[in-house]
């Protein structure tokens, strides 16, 4: 399908510095369907005593894979911007495993996408947090 | 009955200062951003002071929506937590020696965090205050605001609930 669509979107995704400074990677995209993951890291640790990941480390995984999602919509004609995002932290991340989200543009209009997405660890049959979220579609 | 006499300022400031400090900075996340806090009596100002690993569109270039996103749950988290150590830190009931040793006290934990992004955040620092709206025995709500050159226009503001640690252990 729209493979080349895709690859701009890796290729945007792979250009971001702030994924770049926590070495996320975006395993998968394609037809409004992102996955990224993001390695357990002791610098991005929010509670120093129990080693678990602060939540803005994993917002910044679920906005990213979020935005991928929307770009890569067959229907979205290149770049966006998150109009908002909600996040629901259901627990904490398990010390020491990378965190993997998997988001899908389910609906879009001319002006907007609409994505959700879904945070995992080793554990992956109880999320970490889920998103939902508003983006901008570009005009060409 | 004499009235007991005041405190020095300086020792009232040292205090409040040092208590600040070991909430922020043993935080490795909240030092990753670089993110600060000033304060003036109780109120804080969080700011995050730019640097290109915040980037995430190096086209415009703008911050990273998670940064932003971060930067604004740290804002509400230290706002909550410093609120609800006020009187511990003004009474001297909090121990300096266990924090300065990083022991720091429980925090609130976030159960969701919504972020409105009104503009894109410019390649120059930030500041954000946090507004604790409710602040019960479990559950609290928090308004964020964040802005950059001009106080009134807002870059994005976010509200959140968060879980209180619970008071016997």
């Amino acid at each position: 399908m729209d493979t080349q669509k895709a690859k701009m979107a890796e290729h945007f995704i792979n250009a971001i510095p702030h994924c770049k400074a926590l070495n996320m990677k975006l395993t998968q995209i394609g037809n409004g369907k992102a996955s990224m993951e993001l390695p357990y890291d002791s610098k991005i640790v929010g509670d120093p005593e129990t080693g678990v990941l602060h939540g803005g480390a994993v917002s910044a995984l679920m906005d990213t894979c979020c935005g991928a999602a929307a770009m890569c919509h067959p229907s979205s004609p290149s770049g966006t911007a998150t109009i908002d995002l909600r996040i629901d932290y259901m627990r904490a991340a398990t010390p020491g495993q990378a965190v993997r989200t998997t988001a899908e543009c389910y609906r879009i209009t001319k002006s907007v996408a609409f994505v959700r997405a879904t945070a995992v660890d080793d554990d992956e049959q109880r999320p970490v947090a889920t998103a939902t979220g508003a983006f901008t579609v570009e005009r060409k | 009955m004499a009235r007991k006499r005041p405190e020095p300022v300086q020792v009232v400031k040292q205090r409040r200062d040092a208590a600040l400090n070991a909430l922020v900075h043993g935080v490795p996340y909240i030092n990753f951003l670089g993110i600060e806090f000033e304060r003036r009596g109780d109120e804080l100002t969080a700011i995050l002071p730019f640097d290109d690993k915040l980037i995430g569109n190096p086209m415009l270039p703008a911050i990273h929506g998670g940064v932003t996103a971060g930067f604004l749950e740290t804002t509400a988290v230290i706002g909550l937590a410093w609120s609800g150590l006020w009187d511990d830190i003004e009474s001297g009931r909090l121990s300096m020696e266990r924090l300065s040793e990083g022991h720091l006290p429980r925090m609130p934990k976030t159960i969701d965090f919504t972020v409105d992004y009104l503009r894109s955040g410019l390649p120059r620092d930030a500041y954000a205050r946090a507004r604790v709206n409710r602040s019960g025995r479990r559950y609290a709500s928090v308004h964020v605001e964040a802005w950059q050159d001009q106080r009134n226009v807002l870059f994005a503001q976010a509200t959140g609930h968060f879980l209180m640690p619970s008071q016997d252990d």
